[in-house]
């Protein structure tokens, strides 16, 4: 199984190519962006062929598909493993065709092109790399190489007076997340004594003889809040939409739509195998903080001026779905919060692109400021349309299918069935009103004076990354199964796991865990 | 056995003299060449280093017990050879601020060089004296070599006092432990250092020498010298003291600590943690306000000694060899700094941050080196300066179900890193988003200088890419101690 996986190559195409371009001049234009653009089309393409060969795949022993695991650090336990399951097939797919939407959309940047394409690549290779990464260190690492062109991204090529203080915030923010983060992945390695950072054989280990009790309860956090952090967890979540309304379009659909499930997978991929006990403890707090997330959001959302700023919002909004998923910790929320972190990525790089676009044409996006822009700009308009109707959770896109699902999930849990009450009102309601008030300031009403001139004739190619992402949505609205056939097997895997694990007198004291770490396989 | 166990040595003092010697045979305008000399002569020594015919990988003490070879000696006497080498380097395309005495500088360096290996074998006190002092002093000479700068002479000044009272702590520390227990020699200390862990003269004494390591490698509160004279002293002084003479700092402290005195250690652990801690927060925080570069990079070195603090206050030997590594990516990371600074800043009288503006257009090879270099001090993958830390922050989160305390020091350690990113930030800010910057004109960069930035740049992203055989160098020095 050593021989290199189509994984490595969907991650490393990017990589390798970002490094390749550090040698064209920069004044090559059309060159560099075509090798970009090739660049994410054949990653694209690759995760395409792998989400379609997936059930075909020769399965591992642990569970993984399209495996490769090569010795890095052997001293530390750290090894350069990837492969993929049901609940990061999907993300992976989502992720690849998002880079390439992204880097189409790049046209707009007019500015030090080569180092924008430089960034972007990397950011793409690095979250698509920790994704489809099984050992605890990449795993990190790569999320953190992806990060960095964020910052810089948003620092250099951002617009609007407020970039400076945005991309000190984002920075700060994100930073934290990722060092807290990072702190409680080195406490789960050390404490688990097994003396690897490879994720299933630390699943394995922990299974044989789970952790304390106190030293989940005390490690959990950490993940929680880190994770949170990078996820825009209520009340952590300051820095997005103030960072997406100033990002670039790319940098915004690629981090709002992937970077930033990368929390929210460590939670599902880490937190409920390894720390079932503790996720139980958390599970109220998880929730509530989850209707901070929604309510508090959508409410927010409902009353800004600023279209990528009620985007944002209403992006932070969604996540509260995805932890709500996660709290239920039963197979039918889990699977239902993967499906949202999908769906989400295809809509959120949509609306973000979409902005960019109207960015583009009307130099504004002072939602006072716009109105009428349908008639001048017909298919961007329908499909801004459609991505509202995606937010508010119509069936048809791939939100809805998430969001119900997370609702049964959630729902079969009776000590949550007032939030679930308060999130489907905020849901649906505040999402619908925000939603609708957008569209008709936006799309429709009387077309101020200055934009009489801008016209909507944009080239076919310049459409192509639009329709593939609504197509993407479309798809997995109207055939949900393609996702969640391979998702179920493996999310019952981690919910039976965390099941059984509930009842079970694991209490040791901090002290006595010490025994727990050097024997490995008693 | 004897003499041959310090052939590296003698052959490095030789260097120097050679070197000293060469002023009546070289024509003055041909001096900064023999910088290149001296390189061609500690790489050779460096490849002997790596050879394994006898010259450093006899393993052993020697010189009654004073001298000793171990994989952690040899560990530091390359890491040494490696800084002289870049150091000379730097020195070579700087030689032109020099107003004269170009090769004494050049054999002080080399003299410098010596103290360092020599520290790096000491096994007993009178050793740890001798070579700690055979760097300080031709470091006082390091630091006061443009003669016409005053910033160079008041760093001198500085530098020298502080100095000697920390020398003179030291040697007062030594005189304690020597009154107390009658051993100097760092192996017969251990033996009996356990009986003397309540007698206050000798505690005292082991203060007092922690005083003069201290001072070595500016950690709170015997850190006032760093920032004047890391701003002061010539740049290739100032990166020969980050890396050099710190390194030279922590191998003796890890002698002190974990050979000779490990029962006074292990009740040390809480002033350890709160040294580690403060020197952390106060290095990053005063880093954060300035804008003379060197300035900067003399508080994030005092930083950066508390980072290292912490592998040494971890008590076990991953920690030791996070040290280790921490200072061989270190070694890369800020040499490749004062590189850009020594070219860039050729003549900008005030060297402070601005003058890096519009650095992109100027020459995008040092655009991308004080990148890559910044972003390595802040700790961000892939480069060297994350997996130093990451190695350090383990070592230190392993001891927690021991002592809690480590919780919180692993997060005063975070919160040091947070500020950092803040301040090297900036740093990169000026480079890429200074608007109008005032000067436009290219820098070029002679081949040798371009030469060592690769290398530089080769060994940040090989050590953040590659730690395994590093890293496992430095596990085996550090079991070496234990």
């Amino acid at each position: 199984m050593n021989n290199i996986s189509i994984l490595t190559y969907i991650a490393g195409i990017p990589i390798f190519v970002a490094l390749l371009l550090l040698l064209v001049p920069s004044n090559y234009r059309v060159i560099f962006r075509a090798v970009s653009v090739l660049a994410a089309f054949v990653s694209m393409i690759l995760a395409v062929g792998m989400f379609c060969h997936f059930n075909q795949a020769q399965v591992d022993s642990e569970g993984f598909r399209f495996v490769q695991d090569v010795p890095w650090v052997g001293s530390l336990g750290i090894s350069y493993h990837v492969g993929v399951d049901g609940i990061n097939v999907g993300l992976i797919l989502m992720g690849a065709i998002v880079a390439f939407a992204a880097t189409l959309c790049s046209w707009e940047i007019k500015n030090r092109e080569k180092e924008f394409y430089i960034l972007l690549l990397l950011m793409s290779g690095g979250i698509l790399g920790a994704f489809a990464s099984l050992d605890l260190f990449f795993f990190y690492f790569l999320h953190e190489l992806a990060l960095v062109p964020t910052f810089i991204m948003i620092g250099v090529w951002g617009r609007g007076e407020r970039k400076n203080y945005a991309t000190f915030q984002i920075t700060l923010y994100l930073s934290i997340g990722a060092l807290i983060a990072l702190l409680g992945l080195i406490a789960l390695y050390l404490q688990s004594g097994a003396n690897t950072f490879d994720i299933p054989k630390l699943i394995d280990v922990i299974k044989a003889n789970p952790l304390p009790v106190n030293v989940q309860n005390f490690i959990f956090p950490f993940l929680l809040f880190g994770f949170g952090i990078l996820v825009s967890l209520w009340p952590f979540h300051s820095w997005a939409p103030l960072g997406y309304g100033v990002a670039p379009a790319p940098t915004a659909m690629l981090h709002s739509g992937v970077l930033k499930k990368f929390g929210l997978y460590g939670l599902i991929r880490l937190a409920v195998p390894l720390l079932p006990q503790a996720m139980h403890h958390w599970m109220m707090a998880i929730a509530w903080l989850a209707i901070g997330n929604i309510l508090y959001n959508g409410w927010v959302a409902m009353r800004q001026r600023d279209l990528n700023l009620l985007i944002g919002n209403s992006s932070v909004a969604h996540m509260g779905f995805i932890f709500l998923g996660i709290a239920s910790l039963n197979l039918i929320g889990l699977s239902g919060a993967v499906l949202i972190m999908v769906a989400h990525g295809f809509l959120a790089a949509l609306s973000f692109a979409l902005s960019g676009f109207i960015y583009q044409k009307t130099g504004t996006l002072e939602i006072s400021e716009l109105g009428g822009l349908c008639r001048k700009l017909p298919f961007v308009g329908t499909l801004l349309l459609m991505a509202a109707m995606a937010g508010c959770g119509l069936p048809g896109f791939a939100n809805f299918v998430g969001e119900v699902t997370v609702f049964f999930g959630v729902w079969s849990v009776p000590a949550l069935h007032f939030i679930v009450t308060l999130a489907l009102w905020g849901g649906l309601i505040i999402g619908a009103v925000y939603m609708t008030r957008a569209i008709r300031n936006v799309l429709h009403g009387p077309l101020p004076s200055e934009f009489a001139q801008i016209s909507g004739s944009t080239s076919l190619w310049r459409k192509i990354p639009y329709a593939l992402l609504l197509a993407s949505l479309l798809l997995f609205g109207c055939v949900p199964s393609l996702l969640t056939d391979k998702i179920n097997p493996d999310a019952a895997r981690l919910t039976a796991s965390a099941q059984t694990r509930k009842t079970g007198p694991t209490l040791v004291a901090m002290a006595q865990a010490a025994p727990l770490k050097s024997p490995l396989g008693n | 056995m004897n003499s041959s166990s310090i052939t590296l040595e003698i052959c490095v003092i030789a260097l120097g003299m050679v070197l000293m010697l060469a002023d009546f045979f070289v024509a003055p305008d041909r001096k900064r060449y023999l910088a290149y000399a001296g390189i061609v002569a500690l790489a050779g020594l460096l490849l002997v280093s790596f050879s394994g015919d006898g010259v450093c990988s006899i393993f052993g003490a020697s010189f009654s017990g004073s001298f000793v070879e171990d994989p952690m000696a040899l560990f530091f006497k390359r890491l040494f050879i490696g800084s002289a080498i870049l150091v000379l380097f730097l020195a070579a395309e700087f030689s032109d601020r020099f107003a004269s005495g170009l090769n004494e500088y050049y054999s002080l360096v080399v003299f410098a060089l010596a103290g360092m290996l020599f520290a790096a074998s000491a096994n007993d006190f009178v050793m740890l004296f001798v070579s700690i002092e055979l760097i300080t002093i031709t470091f006082y000479v390091l630091t006061s070599f443009q003669k016409n700068r005053l910033a160079s002479l008041e760093a001198a000044v500085k530098y020298l006092i502080l100095g000697a009272l920390a020398s003179a702590f030291m040697v007062f520390g030594i005189a304690l432990i020597w009154g107390t227990s009658g051993e100097l020699n760092f192996n017969g200390l251990a033996q009996v250092s356990g009986q003397f862990v309540n007698n206050k003269l000798f505690l005292a004494g082991c203060l007092f020498v922690l005083v003069g390591l201290g001072f070595k490698i500016a950690a709170f509160p015997f850190q006032v010298w760093a920032p004047d004279v890391y701003q002061g002293a010539p740049t290739p002084t100032t990166a020969f003291l980050a890396i050099g003479s710190k390194a030279a700092g922590f191998v003796l402290l890890l002698r002190v600590l974990f050979v000779a005195i490990p029962a006074v250690t292990h009740h040390w652990v809480h002033l350890l943690m709160a040294l580690s801690a403060i020197t952390i927060l106060y290095g990053n925080l005063c880093a954060m306000p300035q804008r003379n570069l060197k300035r900067m990079l003399g508080y994030s070195s005092i930083a950066h000694a508390g980072y290292l603090l912490l592998g040494v206050a971890a008590l076990n030997s991953s920690g030791q060899a996070a040290v280790m590594y921490y200072l061989a990516g270190y070694l890369f990371t800020v040499t490749a700094a004062f590189f850009v600074i020594a070219l860039v800043l050729r003549h900008v009288p005030d060297e402070n941050v601005s003058g890096l503006a519009g650095l992109n257009h100027r020459s995008p090879l040092l655009a991308t080196t004080m990148t890559i270099s910044m972003v390595s001090l802040a700790g961000i993958p892939p480069l060297a300066g994350f997996f130093g830390k990451f190695l350090l922050l383990k070592a230190i989160i392993e001891q927690g179900p021991a002592h809690h305390g480590y919780y919180l020091l692993a997060f005063i350690a975070l919160v040091g890193v947070i500020i950092s990113i803040s301040y090297y930030f900036n740093v990169i800010r000026a480079i890429y988003w200074t608007r109008d910057p005032a000067d436009l004109s290219p820098i070029t960069v002679s081949g040798p200088a371009r030469f060592s930035i690769a290398i530089c740049v080769a060994g940040i992203f090989w050590l953040g890419l590659f730690p395994e055989s590093v890293l496992n160098f430095a596990m085996s020095a550090a079991s070496a101690i234990k």
